[in-house]
């Protein structure tokens, strides 16, 4: 199983290659939506891209108040 | 091959035309097809013209061109403004009209003699879910996403969701989706039986076109009769929803939900 800092890795990594953000302006800490620039709708296919990247099923309630990639990686680590 | 294109209709909110001997339905209102007043008024109109495409046609595809998805649900934006016009005893009388209307209009469509394919992508929530839903086939892009998010509003479905939920999975998976008005992906959505086929990113239409071609090989009699075995409508189920539906909607935490539904100026108005 991976490491929470694999996941979260492989989310940034992810994040950035389908937004087309360059993975060094992506920092575990910060406000995904800003560093992105995505809206919620944005967020949900982001997270149905997470799921099918990691094999898992993440109801979105996990994701309320979530705005940072490494809360979400521990939220997804969860469930590996 | 040259697709045959027969005179169709072009709405403001949906169009319709027959295309290979299928009709198609496409929802092209914006931000996500919400189905508020106009929208349904052009539902009632494409309900009204149905029994004579569906003479015409082996079945029926219905999709969307807005990127976002499928349909968001009832257009919460008119309903909240509604709520403040009118007072709540006339308000109330509005929504029950408004539903008897859409369930007029998904009857209709669910009855169909001729086959039906929901070909969803993106975001297929509330009444876009339910519209799916009447529909006998539901082919999903990979990217799509279902939810019941009614009750975080203190209402339920109410454009036939649950009964026709119930119809086709079991009863615990019902509760789950409408319980926790959580939202999932086509995988989940396939395991439980909700849909039919995953189509890659884009191709959702193409393969439901290619699932109506396969049924105009069939005996249309045959067609018919076959539906009507496997695919009653829970008629009385379907009253007893706008019922429950409209003595929670005369709740003042519906008013609230609404509100504050409207009034999110986070990014996150699709997340609960």
């Amino acid at each position: 199983m991976p490491t929470t800092d694999q996941t979260l890795d492989e989310i940034l990594n992810l994040a950035a290659a389908h937004f087309k953000v360059s993975r060094e302006k992506l920092t575990p800490d910060g406000d995904f939506f800003k560093m992105l620039g995505i809206d919620s709708l944005q967020a949900l296919d982001l997270l149905t891209r997470l799921e099918q990247h990691f094999r898992i099923e993440l109801p979105d309630y996990e994701l309320q108040g979530v705005s940072d990639f490494r809360t979400l990686a521990q939220r997804i680590q969860s469930r590996l | 091959m040259t697709d045959n294109f027969i005179a169709g209709h072009k709405g403001r909110s949906l169009s319709w035309q027959i295309v290979n001997g299928a009709v198609e339905l496409t929802l092209h209102r914006e931000p996500c097809n919400e189905i508020g007043s106009l929208m349904l008024e052009e539902l009632e109109g494409f309900a009204k013209a149905l029994p004579e495409l569906a003479n015409e046609a082996h079945a029926l595809v219905l999709h969307s061109a807005q990127p976002a998805g499928f349909c968001a649900g009832a257009d919460l934006r008119e309903l909240y403004e509604r709520s403040r016009e009118l007072g709540k005893s006339e308000a109330v009388r509005g929504v029950r009209d408004f539903l008897e209307r859409i369930h007029r209009v998904m009857n209709t469509i669910d009855a169909l003699p001729i086959t039906t394919i929901a070909a969803v992508h993106g975001v297929t929530f509330g009444g876009g879910f339910e519209l799916a839903l009447v529909c006998d086939i539901i082919v999903a892009d990979r990217m799509a996403r279902f939810c019941f998010p009614e009750l975080r509003l203190g209402l339920i479905p109410g454009f036939g969701g649950i009964p026709r939920l119930k119809r086709d999975l079991g009863n615990a998976v019902v509760r789950d989706l409408l319980l926790t008005g959580r939202s999932f992906n086509v995988m989940k959505a396939q395991q439980i039986g909700l849909v039919s086929q995953i189509a890659a990113e884009g191709e959702a239409l193409r393969i439901a076109r290619a699932t109506a071609s396969q049924i105009g090989k069939f005996d249309r009699a045959t067609t018919a009769a076959a539906k009507k075995f496997v695919k009653p409508i829970p008629y009385e189920e379907l009253k007893q929803e706008i019922d429950i539906f409209c003595d929670l909607y005369s709740q003042p935490a519906v008013e609230e939900g609404l509100r504050k539904f409207v009034e999110n100026e986070t990014l996150q108005p699709y997340l609960p």
